[in-house]
């Protein structure tokens, strides 16, 4: 059965507090993080970007697991912040992984889902027998405009998700994606920041596509909540996650395990991915993972997920590469400067 | 091969030349060589001229034919050639120069060199002299100048216990030699607070442990010894001449504080002169940084590695020392504009064994000269003696 | 750098792939067409590097130029990987972290680019292992 064979993860060192942000702003910084369930979120260091992020969660999932490159037929990045407009990603994540040249790739953007569009391509290519394994990876240094509220959560990071048939550590069982055309939140081409509708993000659009893909995927596999030991949904801060949670009858012991934001930030195309990784960090054989990804524009897939034998089996060795928890834990903290440098938000001659 | 002498010599003021193009640098400099030697310009056989960069400082290549155009040569239509070896130029320049004269191929050369690094930012120029070391390989991974030898410092202080205050003592003394060169960019003394205080390079270097940027040229002539006479009552004899080149990248030497290429000119020239270390009456090394110079004084032979620091700090290095070495003021005071360095050396040394040098005179028959190449790559040595 | 020169060495610089003199045994990265000690004998076949090794010296960069500009300070240090082959590379630690025999570990990262428009330059860095 087509599935996950393995599974890396990076984020950058680092980080800034919610409070240092909002002191630049006037804002109340106590009241923000706790309104948003979010304390720090992460930044890239200066040559790092989507690319570099993207290698280094594909370098982790090959490390946990002996891989032939040729055997991978395919790649796949999802961002929201591809370092080219025109020159995809995937190319350098194949060559720095040693996939090419036989191989096709190509890049995705659907705003915070690309990458679990990508897992769901990789997915056809597989099972049809077109490739033997296929790389997906969503990962972002997300933009966030200056005071906006979305500065508070664009963080940076991403996750790898290597897809096949033989032996996964995990099976994916099925999936299926709720979309419509939602104007929630957008970028322009050539604008270096993306615009929101402000609480138009909430009920029409986040919410409608989690819980419409969700609960399609429970009634397609004929399943209660109680049914999976974890629960991974898309984590734009620490409140939207909890309450789509609850309003499907999933409990806080059941996403706690992937909710990876508190301390991480918004890393869009890598959000759900993380948190997927995360839950594959502590994940036991015969364990089950329900996963409701969301994109702005609008839409949510939705994956039931079974842990197999092959994650505590030679095949595999989770501990080759670092877990979510190590690489949340390996941090350094900057101010909104060092930040603001970092990000390229000073104003520089060519 | 015939032996040959230096019959002349002339030196810009080296510094910052706002009002002074590349190509009047040379001519100024080649017209007090002549006048030196007392020859005029239609004598002149062949040129020699040491340049690392005209190309990136102002834009010109082709520099053996600018030079002999404007020095006014062109219309004799004599033959020019553009030596280039990163700092070495100048010192690669006099070899070939040299080496025309002692096979017998020309009778009177002139072996000049010039640099003109002023006219474009800092930045400009920090990325030009890169050049002098693997672009490729040390290029890429974001090395400076003043980086490459900082890590040769490193390595240096790790093993000998070279203190701070030794390495300052390099730096001071060349300043206090500096003082009474008149050709020097800078002639003010310093002392070891000074350098010790001023602003970090590249730990552990810092701005007083680095040569300056200079525009600068310097130009000498060449005769067979036989018909030195002719043209002046002091010629001064090439007794050797020592070439030698090492790995590009500083990260493929055998031993990354020895340069090997200034071991091997060193040797190579001190075996065609038939002398020995003792003999040798003082030393212009290329201090490009403080560090260098400590090396150059191990590299060359003059002290066992290690040695150099304690060797400076006890003066032995000063004018009045066992070994003086830069009593010009060395690269540090002078000034470094690259291609004219090595030939300055020269100049330097000539005026010393003539008992022109006032102020900084030292009583001896016989000179040398190292003149180095980006980290060590290239080295070209010469030993020169009364006639 | 120009498209042509960087993408030429590009294999070498993202996955450490050097040559491997079989007459002598030695390694080299950066790769070398030529065994500098066999010469015309030495017969060159690709490598590998495993991508960890040691600091043999070092400095830290206060004041530079280009892309590496904005970086400062930095440590610049000369390593020596488990192959026995030197490189020079950007070590990315504080500035009070290296030392001499700091085991180090490979990272991907961008060199570089050429400014806003132009190509991005990605590669090997490395980090303390």
């Amino acid at each position: 059965m087509v599935g996950i064979i393995s599974y890396g993860a990076y984020i950058p060192r680092y980080r800034i507090k919610i409070e240092e942000i909002a002191r630049v702003w006037g804002a109340n910084g106590t009241e923000i993080s706790r309104g948003l369930g979010v304390y720090e979120k992460s930044l890239p260091d200066m040559d790092e970007d989507t690319i570099t992020i993207s290698v280094e969660a594909a370098r982790a999932a090959m490390a946990r697991r002996k891989i032939d490159p040729a055997d991978i037929g395919a790649v796949y990045v999802g961002s929201e912040s591809h370092p080219y407009a025109v020159k995809p990603s995937a190319v350098t994540v194949g060559e720095a992984i040693g996939a090419t040249p036989v191989m096709t790739a190509a890049d995705y953007e659907f705003a915070c889902k690309a990458g679990t569009a990508a897992i769901q391509t990789s997915m056809g290519l597989v099972k049809s027998g077109m490739v033997t394994y296929s790389v997906a990876i969503g990962a972002d240094i997300a933009q966030g405009e200056p005071g906006d509220a979305l500065e508070y959560t664009a963080a940076a990071g991403g996750a790898a998700m290597i897809i096949g048939n033989d032996d996964p550590i995990a099976e994916i069982s099925h999936t299926c994606s709720y979309t419509t055309d939602t104007p929630d939140f957008w970028r322009r081409e050539n604008k270096p920041y993306p615009r929101h509708g402000g609480r138009f993000t909430g009920e029409p659009a986040y919410f409608k596509h989690v819980i419409g893909a969700s609960k399609m995927m429970l009634e397609k596999m004929g399943t209660k909540p109680s049914d999976y030991t974890y629960a991974v949904f898309h984590q734009p801060n620490g409140k939207f996650p909890v309450q789509a949670a609850s309003m499907l009858g999933f409990s806080m012991e059941q996403i706690k395990p992937g909710l990876a934001v508190t301390y991480l930030g918004n890393t869009y195309s890598g959000a759900s991915m993380v948190g997927l990784s995360a839950v594959l960090d502590v994940a036991k054989p015969g364990e089950r993972i329900f996963m409701t990804s969301y994109g702005s524009g609008a839409g949510s897939d939705s994956f039931d997920i079974t842990v197999t034998d092959v994650i505590d089996s030679d095949l595999f060795s989770r501990d080759a590469a670092p877990k979510v928890s190590e690489l949340l834990a390996d941090k350094k903290l900057v101010d909104y400067a060092v930040y603001a440098k970092h990000k390229g938000k000073v104003v520089m001659m060519e | 091969m015939r032996e040959v002498a230096v019959i002349g010599v002339g030196c810009t003021k080296f510094g910052e030349k706002w009002e002074t193009s590349f190509r009047n640098l040379f001519v100024q400099a080649g017209a007090l060589a002549l006048e030196d030697a007392n020859i005029s310009g239609e004598q002149i056989d062949e040129i020699f001229v040491g340049n690392m960069s005209a190309g990136r400082f102002v834009e010109q290549e082709h520099i053996g034919a600018l030079i002999a155009d404007y020095a006014g040569l062109a219309t004799d239509n004599i033959p020019a050639t553009r030596v280039e070896a990163a700092c070495a130029s100048g010192g690669l320049s006099f070899k070939q120069a040299y080496t025309a004269v002692a096979s017998g191929m020309s009778d009177i050369v002139v072996a000049a060199g010039v640099e003109k690094m002023t006219d474009v930012g800092t930045e400009v120029t920090t990325d030009v002299l890169a050049a002098a070391a693997d672009r490729e390989w040390e290029g890429i991974a974001g090395v400076t100048f003043p980086g490459l030898y900082a890590m040769i410092a490193t390595d240096y202080m790790n093993r000998f216990g070279l203190t701070r205050e030794q390495l300052a003592q390099v730096a001071v003394k060349n300043h206090e030699n500096g003082v009474m060169n008149p050709n020097a960019q800078f002639r003010k003394a310093i002392t070891l607070d000074t350098v010790i205080n001023s602003t970090l390079v590249a730990d552990p270097l810092r701005l007083f442990d680095c040569s300056p940027v200079t525009d600068g040229a310097a130009a000498v002539i060449l005769a067979p010894l036989d018909r030195a006479r002719e043209f002046t009552d002091t010629p001064i004899k090439v007794l050797g001449v020592g070439q030698a080149s090492s790995t590009l990248a500083l990260h493929d030497r055998k031993d990354i504080c020895t340069l090997d290429a200034t071991v091997a000119a060193g040797n190579r020239a001190f075996q065609m002169a038939k002398v020995e270390r003792k003999d040798i009456g003082f030393v212009e090394v290329h201090d490009c940084f403080t560090i260098a110079e400590i090396c150059a004084i191990e590299d060359l032979g003059f002290c066992k590695k290690g040695e150099a620091g304690r060797l400076t700090e006890e003066g032995q290095t000063a004018i009045g020392g066992k070994i003086p070495i830069n009593p010009s003021g060395g690269l540090k005071a002078c000034g470094h504009p690259v291609g004219a360095t090595g030939i300055k050396q020269v100049y330097e040394t000539v005026k010393q064994l003539r008992g022109d040098a006032k102020g900084r005179q030292i009583d001896t028959e016989i000179g040398m000269t190292h003149n180095v190449g980006g980290t060590g790559a290239t080295v070209v040595c010469h030993i020169f003696g009364r006639a | 750098m120009s498209v042509a020169r960087f993408w030429r060495k590009q294999q070498n610089r993202y996955n450490l792939i050097g040559t491997h003199c079989t007459t002598c045994g030695r390694y080299f990265y950066p790769p070398r067409a030529f065994c500098p000690d066999c010469r015309r004998e030495g017969k060159i076949v690709e490598f590998q590097a495993k991508g960890t090794g040691k600091v043999v010296t070092y400095t830290i960069i206060r004041s530079s130029s280009g892309n590496f500009k904005l970086l400062t300070p930095y440590v610049l240090a000369i390593i020596e990987l488990d192959e026995g082959s030197r490189l020079t590379t950007h070590l990315i630690c504080e500035i009070d972290q290296v030392y001499i025999g700091m085991p180090v570990k490979r990272v991907f990262r961008k060199l570089g680019e050429e400014g806003s428009s132009g190509a991005i330059f990605y590669g090997t860095k490395f980090v303390p292992a």
